[in-house]
């Protein structure tokens, strides 16, 4: 057992540690959110440069091979800046997508584009009626001729407004809960019959509403058309929850951080309010839930590549379920201990406390997990059969 | 013990019932239902429909327009109002300054203040907080300095709630610096259109406008708009704030969010059920609504002991009516969130007059601003911190 990291892990650590330090400054961060993307062109090619933009693919493909400790590591600086880029949706979601789903074809033409920075993705997958049910999906994909035909709604596609490609799951066949009959397609956003509409998240991020009207879609940009895309999915939905939960950690360490600094300098009836002991103990108590939280994003993270589907959805699950409670903890605390000063958007702290709440929300909140999990048995012992 | 109320006590709460749901415009407790802001315009013409009635101002002296309510009358009112979605009274107006004025001012500054006050012909705004005072207020620095017959204000407030909308700020300044903190302390009435004041927004972190820093540059205010005896600031402050009783548990809008939570979570779907048929949801909410009813309890039984109390005395059972109001707000925000699930995300506030569809139910568009908002009233009106150590001061007397 070994939790250090390698020596190549460690250089890159450093590497994006410091990248988000010079470029990520909270001051910094609110020039991006007013740039007409809503984050910056710049600090993109950036990481495209020191590799961000490839590291978990194939070295085949123009990338670094980086696995989800890898992808950890990077997540996790990027919750302490509160990176508006969109790196989750094209690097962890797109890509990881196209590892697991696309053609070799596919994977030889775009991955490389990815990784340059020259090529964005999103996930186009929730729907009105999905909620956190990844079966559940309404739209569908109707044959004609070579062309797949689609027709349908999604919603909340993170950086959906500025993908040069969306990935779209729809219904070659079945009902729209069933597991089977998913499939999934490439759809060029300025194609025929797609219309979107942008807009900021609460967190100050970027989603769109995608709508989908007779879009044609032609065989080479089909990247799963037999109905039995959700395992692939699924698997990718999971290294994606990994990857937030490296990203809260980031940002719940953040949280901690600033909340002892000001513990130390706000003064109040004559002393740091630090010296107050219910204080000190809340602040200990916040130190236990990022530890927690950490541990389990490194569950996840070990966990995250594992091909069986119920040993990986148990960890994940947990993991999960750890991040959201530890989060709203850290988070509610960072702003109460803050006092007025943590309500403001002039301050940072407010703003981690929004990703980390946005974060629960995504691919399942704790609730949603904790369900998850139960069904599945838990992680300890084993039920006897009546 | 007998929990049920007299003939006379429901027939008040169905009259009550009643005027808030004919009188007060629909559109007006929507918003508040919703938890929109409500324009300066909204909070105006709500008390004013109020005070008609002689129902903005209850709490004050039955001269200057109060009620002569039972402590389970003005329960009932709160409740069925808060229930009703209806707008409270400015609390600036009616139970900070108006009872400060009624109790400490002098006849002029009553005849002149009060009807306004309680017609909300001015808008009142509180200058308590400074940048280096929130928990530690009486450390408070603005200065106001005795020149003649004015006093001379330098100095900043902050956290100054709805500045934007007053037309008058009711300040604590420091007019001796040589005395104990507490003592050097007086309570002044300020117009917010004399030269010298800037109001600055602070945004908060919902993105909604609500606070703001006050500055004071050499503002000359007429000593006649002192209230009571110079230096005696703190105890007015001190009354003040003890007046604000078992109002501040705010059962009723809880319960009207419970009951609005109920109702979209019946519309919502999970899979192919309502959300409410989800038992782990409804579970949770359960346990916040038996946290509410005890609360609801409580309060029912620190009103019937305000029966026996002094009035202007504060009741330390009014923190605990806060500590607990104050969480069980704050987790009817979350569990809102839990029912509009992935549209939560959507910012849909700066959408505002472009008349654009909105995005997802109509109802998910406030539902994480709340809950970023609420987080508030753990902090504000003394911070549960605060208010635990007043009840620790109390029960362990060391
Ligand atoms: C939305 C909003 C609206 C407001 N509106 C107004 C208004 O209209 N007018 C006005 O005058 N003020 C207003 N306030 C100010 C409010 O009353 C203060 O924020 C509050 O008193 C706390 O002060 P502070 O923010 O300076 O925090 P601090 O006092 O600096 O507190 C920081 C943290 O330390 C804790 N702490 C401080 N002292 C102790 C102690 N002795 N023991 C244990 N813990 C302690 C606090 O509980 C808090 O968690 C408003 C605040 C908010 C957030």
């Amino acid at each position: 057992m070994d939790f250090d990291l390698t020596d190549e892990q460690r250089l890159l650590k450093d590497s994006v540690d410091r990248l988000i330090a010079d470029q990520y400054q909270f001051e910094q961060r609110k020039k991006y959110i007013a740039e007409p993307d809503g984050w910056s062109q710049a600090v993109w090619q950036q990481y495209a440069e020191i590799g961000l933009l490839g590291l978990p693919f194939a070295e085949a493909h123009g990338g670094f091979g980086g696995g989800p400790v890898e992808t950890m590591i990077v997540m996790e600086a990027f919750g302490r800046g509160l990176v508006l880029e969109p790196y989750f949706a094209t690097v962890i979601l797109g890509g990881g997508l196209l590892r697991r789903a696309g053609t070799p074809t596919q994977q030889q033409a775009l991955l490389p584009q990815v990784a340059q920075g020259k090529l964005k993705l999103a996930f186009a997958h929730v729907e009105r009626q999905s909620r956190y049910d990844l079966a559940d999906v309404a739209t569908t994909a109707r044959q004609d001729g070579a062309v797949w035909v689609l027709d349908g709604a999604k919603s909340v596609v993170l950086h959906g407004d500025c993908a040069d490609r969306l990935l779209v799951t729809a219904r070659v066949s079945g009902d729209r809960r069933d597991r089977m009959g998913i499939g999934l397609f490439m759809v060029d956003p300025a194609a025929a019959g797609v219309s979107r509409r942008g807009y900021p998240t609460q967190d100050g991020l970027r989603a769109a509403e995608v709508a989908l009207s007779d879009v044609r879609v032609p065989q080479d940009d089909t990247l799963d058309d037999s109905g039995g895309a959700l395992p692939a999915i699924e698997h990718v939905v999971d290294e994606a929850i990994a990857a937030l939960c490296a990203e809260a950690v980031g940002a719940m360490q953040e949280m901690h951080e600033t909340t002892l600094e000001y513990l130390k300098t706000r003064q109040q009836f004559g002393r740091p309010i630090g010296q107050f002991q219910v204080l000190q103990h809340r602040s200990v108590d916040m130190l236990v839930a990022l530890e927690q939280a950490r541990s389990m994003a490194m569950f996840a993270a070990v966990t995250a590549a594992e091909q069986n589907a119920t040993e990986r959805r148990r960890a994940i699950a947990a993991a999960k379920v750890q991040i959201g409670r530890s989060g709203r903890h850290i988070g509610q605390e960072a702003i109460q201990l803050h006092g007025g000063i943590g309500m403001t958007m002039e301050y940072k702290v407010g703003h981690h406390f929004k990703r980390m709440t946005m974060i629960d929300k995504l691919f399942g909140d704790a609730d949603a997990h904790l369900e998850t999990l139960a069904r599945l048995g838990g992680l300890f012992g084993k039920a006897q059969a009546a | 013990m007998d929990l049920a109320f007299t003939p006379e006590e429901i027939a008040f709460r169905e009259e009550a019932r009643r005027f808030f749901h004919s009188e007060i415009p629909q559109a007006i407790r929507d918003k508040v239902a919703e938890g929109e802001g409500l324009t300066r315009d909204d909070m105006i013409t709500s008390q004013r429909i109020l005070n008609a009635r002689g129902w903005a101002t209850p709490n004050w002296p039955v001269q200057w327009g109060g009620q002569d309510w039972s402590p389970v009358q003005v329960y009932m009112y709160q409740d069925e109002m808060q229930q009703a979605n209806v707008p409270p009274p400015i609390g600036f107006n009616v139970t900070m300054v108006g009872p400060v004025i009624a109790q400490f001012g002098n006849e002029q500054q009553k005849q002149y203040f009060l009807p306004k006050t309680a017609n909300a012909d001015i808008f009142w705004c509180q200058g308590f907080s400074e940048p280096g005072s929130g928990s530690d207020l009486a450390s408070l620095r603005t200065r106001a300095e005795h020149k003649g017959d004015k006093y001379v204000i330098n100095g900043q407030k902050i956290w100054t709630t709805l500045a934007q909308y007053a037309d008058w700020i009711f300040c604590l300044v420091r007019t001796d610096l040589a005395a104990k903190k507490q003592e050097g302390i007086s309570f002044i009435l300020v117009d917010m259109k004399t030269p010298g004041i800037t109001v600055r927004p602070i945004v908060t972190i919902d993105g909604g406008r609500e606070v703001n820093e006050v500055f004071f540059d050499n503002v000359e205010v007429p000593d006649e708009n002192l209230i009571g005896q110079e230096n005696k600031g703190w105890d007015y402050a001190k009354f003040l704030l003890g007046n604000e009783r078992t109002g501040i548990a705010r059962v009723g809008a809880s319960k009207a969010k419970v009951a609005r939570i109920k109702e979209l979570a019946s519309m919502e779907r999970v899979g192919d059920r309502p959300l409410i048929d989800d038992p782990r949801f409804r579970e949770k909410l359960a346990a916040v609504e038996v946290e509410l009813k005890a609360l609801e309890m409580t309060q029912l039984r620190v009103v019937a002991d305000e029966r026996q109390r002094e009035k202007g005395k504060q009741n330390p059972a009014s923190s605990i009516l806060k500590l607990k109001g104050s969480v069980i707000q704050q987790q009817l925000t979350e569990l809102l969130m839990d029912v509009v699930g992935p549209y939560v995300l959507p910012y849909q506030r700066d959408f505002d007059g472009r008349n654009e569809p909105v995005i997802g139910p109509d109802y998910a568009t406030e539902a994480a601003p709340m809950y970023f908002n609420y987080r508030k009233v753990s902090i504000y009106g003394g911070s549960n911190e605060i208010q635990r150590n007043i009840v620790a001061k109390a029960i362990l007397g060391l």
